[in-house]
């Protein structure tokens, strides 16, 4: 069970990350946010449940579904914004973008839109971490569609076979890009996919913001005193397209009923109601903050120019 | 103070000398702890133990990552890439990973990392063990591309790739690791971008890449006897580039030639003539020629993997085609040795 401060930080969190996607969505829709963008709507149970137990200095590598992390973990939501509108004030000074979200500050350490490609560098952290005594913990993300990548296998290979201190979060959203699960592999379960490695790992539900704090917070208990790996599977939904302007022809949309029992901020919503922690008004009221906060972010954004040419060649190479 | 040691040698010491300065140099990859095939690491496990002298599994593609994940959090890493052959492997790591990290995190990340691999054909090994793929990764910002052709230069300028805060490929030929040659007893960092002027001379200017220099210095001897003194400037790192020097001497000579062991199409020399078709149009006396091997996979038959490498006959033809353009109303006929020189 979930204390009562957890669950509304949870909540809040999760809020947060809705109501800057949605924003996204209309900026990518009105072209002052660029290129390709990827939402997490539907999944923001995972990004919550993980990232608000971590330390500043645990590392996260994620993929190119990436706000809802990097909003979780602590990067300011007006620099996430601005970072998304090519602008200089961005985390990134406006050279990465959606999918290259980085926030050393605090440990968003990369991003990567190579499908499967953070998952060895993750590796690489964690290896760091202990090579040089520190006993902070490195989470990779990654969707079901990079278990069938190379680079997974040779990831998990070599991080159950020197024991990383690394947890492997899966958002299994049953697709990969437009096509199911099914059409890729004949293995439904990525708990499944490692079991030969036989470190622990667990399937448990992403839209149950509270599971995914307390499995998490087990593995991530162990793991700070230096060992692992482990991998814990959250199934999601993905309530978006693969990436925003999709038409998504190769699938139905859900009923709101069943949308309902799939999302993580209805579901946790509903049991703040049945617990008495939570009231229409104390919601609403979530809702009017983060919105808020997404209001303050897209001024701050829009009052950044995008860096000089100049600045940015100068950044091909560190000094 | 100099000894002389053998290229692999060089590399060994030097790969010794940076772990013990620095604590956070590691040495990964496959077989390292042995010593490779080469023995580039031989004896570091010994000394460093095998936390610091990592082995791995057959696994190029997450090694590579694994490297640049542990550089982005403040190791050093030395990664060794057996055979260049196999940087495909990994390139999704070394060019969309490491080598964009600090631009597209605006400078939040970097990655000090340095990939260490072997090129070059001579072992009759056949055409997945031989190659020479500098060209490639040179077309790539973020990456730096060092070529050591001695021994000295293979130890100063691997201590400069390791101190080195960005991604530096380090090209190694296997042609040259056996060789013995005069090396300091405690190398010195050679700068990365530093070309070696080799020899001195005013009718034409020789710009040779890793093995190519030698057979460019002897050349220079053959071309001497002709009567052409022949400039010989080895880049040593292909980027960065020191193109002022390089550019400096053709004003000087008037003709130039660049040869490399790699595929003459799309290889360094087409950019290195390019160059210098720029920074000296208007002292060029002869169209640059280019020395490089044909359009072909490396054969593995003896005869045929002789034919295919590039040689110092190879660049002695060249320089004099390049000398002789002048005197003659119709260009002299390129050989019919299949080799690709001239234009």
């Amino acid at each position: 069970m979930v204390e009562r401060e957890t669950a509304l930080d949870l909540l809040r969190t999760m809020w947060r990350i809705r109501c800057f996607e949605e924003r996204v969505a209309t900026l990518h829709h009105r072209l002052q946010v660029h290129g390709l963008v990827h939402l997490s709507i539907g999944s923001e149970g995972v990004a919550a449940g993980v990232c608000r137990r971590l330390r500043d200095d645990d590392a996260v590598y994620s993929g190119h579904r990436a706000h809802g992390h990097a909003l979780a973990k602590g990067a300011p939501m007006d620099r996430v914004m601005a970072e998304l509108m090519g602008r200089s004030a961005g985390l990134c000074q406006g050279l990465g973008g959606s999918m290259h979200l980085v926030d050393t500050q605090h440990g968003l350490m990369g991003a990567t839109g190579v499908v499967g490609g953070n998952l060895p560098m993750a590796a690489g952290d964690a290896l760091a971490a202990r090579l040089r005594g520190e006993d902070r913990v490195t989470v990779v993300f990654f969707g079901d569609g990079a278990v069938q990548a190379g680079h997974f296998n040779e990831t998990v290979n070599l991080a159950a076979l020197w024991e990383l201190p690394l947890i492997f979060v899966c958002e299994n959203n049953g697709m990969a890009e437009f096509t199911p699960r099914s059409a890729h592999t004949k293995v439904a379960r990525v708990i499944d996919v490692v079991a030969p490695y036989d470190f622990e790992r667990r399937l448990i539900e992403g839209s149950d913001v509270g599971a995914v704090w307390t499995a998490f917070g087990e593995y991530l208990e162990q793991a700070r005193s230096g060992t692992g790996p482990f991998l814990l599977e959250c199934s999601t939904h993905r309530r978006s397209g693969h990436y925003e302007g999709d038409q998504q022809s190769y699938r139905d949309a859900l009923a709101d009923a069943e949308w309902a029992q799939l999302d993580p901020i209805a579901r946790l919503e509903a049991r703040g109601k049945d617990e008495g922690w939570l009231d229409d008004e104390a919601a609403a009221g979530l809702t009017a903050h983060a919105d808020a906060e997404v209001d303050a972010a897209v001024r701050f954004a829009r009052d950044s120019p995008p860096l000089s040419a100049d600045d940015a060649a100068a950044l091909v190479y560190a000094t | 103070m100099t000894g002389e040691i053998t290229y692999v040698k060089a590399i060994n010491a030097a790969l010794a000398e940076a772990m013990r300065d620095d604590g956070r140099v590691i040495v990964i990859g496959e077989d390292v702890a042995e010593g490779g095939p080469y023995l580039a690491t031989e004896g570091l496990a010994d000394e460093f133990g095998s936390e610091r002298v990592r082995n791995t599994p057959i696994s190029e593609g997450a090694v590579c990552g694994i490297a640049v994940g542990a550089a982005q959090a403040g190791l050093r890493p030395v990664v060794e890439i057996m055979f260049i052959d196999f940087i495909t492997l990994a390139l999704d790591q070394l060019v969309n990973q490491a080598a964009k990290a600090h631009f597209m995190s605006g400078g939040q990340l970097s990655v000090p990392m340095v990939l260490r691999t072997q090129g070059g054909a001579g072992g009759r090994a056949g055409a997945q063990h031989s190659q020479s793929l500098e060209a490639w990764l040179t077309h790539i910002p973020g990456l730096k591309v060092v070529m050591p052709a001695t021994a000295a230069d293979a130890a100063g300028l691997l201590r400069a790739a390791i101190a080195d805060p960005n991604p530096v490929v380090f090209v190694e030929n296997k042609s040259l690791y056996f060789r013995r040659e005069p090396v300091p007893e405690t190398p010195e960092p050679i700068e990365l971008g530093r070309a070696s002027v080799l020899r001195r001379g005013g009718d034409v200017t020789i710009v040779a890449l890793s093995r190519l220099v030698g057979e460019a210095m002897a050349a220079a001897e053959r071309l001497a006897a002709d009567g052409i003194e022949a400039e010989i400037i080895d880049p040593r790192t292909l980027v960065p580039l020191d193109l002022d020097t390089i550019a400096a001497s053709v004003r000087r000579t008037g003709r130039a030639v660049v040869a490399h062991e790699a595929v003459r199409t799309g290889g360094f020399g087409a950019e290195l003539a390019a160059e210098l078709q720029a920074a000296a149009f208007d002292y060029l006396d002869a169209p640059i020629q280019r020395v490089g091997a044909p359009f072909t996979p490396v054969p593995l038959s003896p005869p045929l993997e002789d034919g295919y490498r590039p040689q110092s006959d190879d660049v002695y033809a060249a320089a004099r085609h390049a000398v002789q353009w002048a005197d003659v109303e119709e260009p002299v006929p390129l050989s019919d040795t299949g080799r690709s020189r001239g234009e």
